[in-house]
């Protein structure tokens, strides 16, 4: 598949001025989980340019009942696995890796992206991370999600916005530590109202 | 009357983190928008919620 044959396919898809846009975004997620592997894999098959992928743990077998990783990746990182992963799916997207843990210490490793997708598991984490590119970074968007444990009703799982550049995906109120565990389309439907919401703001459309 | 998460609730004349404190809130965990942004969490100490404010609190819970 070369380069000219997928962007035509993509401009076919998506139109030629909306596939421009997307050839031209660049996205962070943060967090390689259950949401961010499925966010990074949308997005990389939507054609978006440039994706930056930050997370500091390695694929574990625990994993593989949600997040978008194979037998064959266990013990890799999941930066890495991901970078492979979309690779073989959509090789011409830009994949960045920073195998760290973001902290308020080095939010500066974001400034260059246009939107930040949260994609932790940690309450404080998403707290944080929210709280301090919103406050760092005014004119960036930020896609959270909060809510998307347990085997729930999916009919719960919104976005909704918050401030002028914050959108928070989820249920709200589904906390892994009371459900005890995380379902793949559950955490997928999540993921995939943050993707959307990416691409709409990429797209120019910013309500919900 | 603050309206705090669609309610009307008393809470003028208190500081955002005195609010959030008194109504269990875990700061760490929150984002809170007042009056259509988003409150820095550097101001919650020094911002006193007024009358028709419209607050929005939204507290994380874990899971990803």
């Amino acid at each position: 598949m070369t380069k000219e044959e997928w962007y035509s396919v993509l401009e076919n898809r998506h139109g030629a001025d909306l596939q421009q846009k997307f050839s031209s975004a660049y996205v962070a997620v943060c967090g390689l989980g259950g949401l961010g592997s499925n966010v990074a894999l949308s997005l990389a098959r939507a054609g978006v340019a440039t994706l930056l992928l930050i997370d500091f743990d390695k694929v574990d077998i625990s994993n593989l009942h949600r997040q978008q990783y194979a037998v064959s990746q266990l013990g890799m990182f999941k930066t890495e696995s991901m970078k492979q992963t979309i690779s073989a799916i959509a090789p011409y997207c830009n994949v960045i890796t920073h195998m760290v843990k973001l902290t308020e210490d080095n939010l500066s490793l974001l400034s260059h992206c246009d939107v930040i997708c949260e994609c932790f598991d940690n309450a404080e984490c998403k707290s944080m991370l929210v709280n301090g590119t919103v406050e760092r970074y005014p004119d960036k968007y930020i896609i959270s999600a909060s809510g998307m444990s347990g085997l729930h009703t999916g009919n719960t799982i919104k976005t909704k916005k918050l401030g002028k550049r914050l959108y928070i995906c989820g249920d709200g109120i589904s906390d892994v530590s009371d459900d005890g565990t995380l379902f793949a389309p559950r955490v997928m439907l999540c993921a995939a109202h943050q993707a959307n919401t990416v691409l709409r703001i990429i797209a120019g459309e910013f309500e919900v | 009357m603050v309206k705090i998460n669609g309610e009307e609730v008393n809470a003028a004349g208190k500081t955002a983190a005195q609010y959030l404190t008194e109504s269990g809130y875990d700061l760490k965990r929150v984002a809170v928008e007042l009056n259509g942004d988003i409150l820095p969490k550097s101001q919650y100490e020094s911002t006193v919620l007024k009358d028709s404010d419209c607050v929005e609190i939204v507290s994380f819970v874990g899971g990803g």
